[in-house]
């Protein structure tokens, strides 16, 4: 039994005190600080699925790489999903300053003991849902990521500001897509309605469960890994969209949907959560596609890998054989 | 062949590098002239060429940079963690080393 004396005498001197103090103070934690372990085990969690996200996201617009209509849509195209696995990238090396090792995140993603969102368990039909994901799927990781660049955790945080200043340009230039669509013949107005009618509710899922269901959030808040509750970014969201809607001249697919004179924002019906729940268990109508796929492109780059490793090994025998001739 | 390494300013922890033996690099971008190059972050690459142009596709696609340096994590040396560390501790008391230090009548010129 520690005496209150005692327990008084050092309280800014333990490790669990200084990094409250650090985290109350909004400075942030840095790899080798003293950090909880289930501080630890959260950001590792949450940044290995954010991760895991940006580098499956790629494949839904990949599928369009090839029939992109024009090489302006190619090139920009191009240009977001090398973007994607640079984001990718940029989270998998914060994820390591906390001791796990990317070779053993990739393997968990592809044997399905980590996830990555949902939404990317949905299929591209038409060229519209590339310029529909960009509008409300990029639209939706923004309201999502912005507060993530001032988590606690200092190599995330920095990530994150990187990934979101690359963003905007994701946004912008599917909602221009859809613009020129919306200018087009009544085939392709309809293709950009079609396309919306698919993606708006799973974009509205990427907020995550209700906060009524989201058990860990308070302890992620307390944290401040996590600045606003699911239900707060959703609505942010949700009044940041139906303006631009309304410009594009798509109907939002919710009967709802309605002006809150008093709150001062939109009011919206409720997502079918019994569908995100399927899609996270992997009933989706992509997820076994997707992750074949990912296993695939990983299973094929091994020989990649393991020539790059030999020819480094071959150059630096050569050198410092030449080295030795040279008498160094 | 590479050895895992012991940690670095930017990973701090006991982790090496990938299983494929990839070791890692700290990444540092000259932004423009004149100013210095800063630390913007880490990639795995199998030796320093590949590292260098992993580096420029990985943070300089929008003309970040004009200069990039690449470095082995483990070859860094870093200070203890703790930003209350008593390394830095002998620049804490030295006041006499800011100009606020020293009082001069308001009515001296250009000083
Ligand atoms: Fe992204
Ligand atoms: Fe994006």
């Amino acid at each position: 039994m520690v005496t209150a004396e005692v327990a008084e005498a050092i309280p800014a001197q333990t490790p669990e005190d200084r990094f409250e103090a650090v985290v109350a103070a909004e400075q942030r934690i840095e790899p080798r600080d003293w950090m909880p372990d289930a501080y630890r085990a959260t950001l590792i969690r949450q940044i290995a699925q954010h991760a895991h996200s940006e580098i499956i996201g790629m494949q839904p617009e990949g599928n369009w790489l090839t029939r992109a209509p024009s090489l302006r849509r190619k090139a920009i195209l191009l240009a977001k999903a090398q973007d994607e696995a640079g984001h990718g990238l940029y989270l998998y090396a914060a994820a390591e300053t906390l001791g796990v090792d990317r070779a053993e995140l990739t393997e968990k993603l592809i044997s399905g003991r980590q996830k990555y969102s949902s939404i990317f368990n949905y299929p591209t039909l038409t060229f519209a849902d590339v310029g529909v994901i960009g509008w409300l799927v990029d639209g939706a990781a923004i309201c999502n990521q912005v507060p993530l660049c001032r988590c606690s955790y200092g190599p995330y945080a920095r990530a994150m500001v990187r990934i979101c200043k690359e963003e905007s340009f994701h946004q912008r230039q599917g909602y221009e897509l859809l613009m020129t669509l919306m200018r087009g013949t009544e085939a392709q107005r309809r293709m950009v309605q079609d396309a919306v009618d698919r993606w708006w509710w799973p974009s509205l899922m990427m907020f995550g469960p209700s906060d009524a269901d989201s058990p860990n959030s308070a302890r992620s808040m307390a944290w401040r890994i996590k600045r606003h509750s699911n239900d707060e970014l959703r609505r942010r969201f949700v009044d940041m969209t139906v303006p631009q809607a309304e410009h594009l001249g798509v109907t939002l697919p919710d009967p709802e949907l309605r002006w809150n004179e008093e709150r001062g924002g939109w009011d919206f019906g409720e997502p079918d959560w019994s569908e995100l729940n399927r899609v996270i268990r992997g009933q989706g109508p992509c997820n076994a596609q997707r992750i074949d796929r990912r296993r695939a492109a990983h299973e094929d780059g091994a020989w990649v890998r393991e020539a790059a490793v030999a020819y480094a090994a071959k150059r630096a025998a050569e050198q410092s054989h030449t080295e030795e001739e040279n008498g160094k | 062949m590479t050895e895992p390494h012991t940690g670095s300013a930017q990973t701090g922890s006991a982790h090496s590098g990938s299983k494929a033996g990839w070791p890692l690099y700290e990444v540092f971008v000259r932004p423009r002239r004149g100013l210095n190059h800063v630390h913007v972050g880490s990639l795995h690459a199998a030796d320093d060429r590949m590292a260098l142009l992993a580096a420029r596709d990985l943070y300089t696609r929008r003309n970040e940079g004009v200069s990039l340096w690449v470095v082995r994590s483990d070859a860094i040396t870093a200070s203890t963690p703790d930003e209350r560390d008593p390394f830095f501790e002998p620049s804490g008391d030295k006041v006499y080393r800011h100009p606020t230090f020293y009082d001069i009548p308001e009515d001296v010129p250009h000083i």
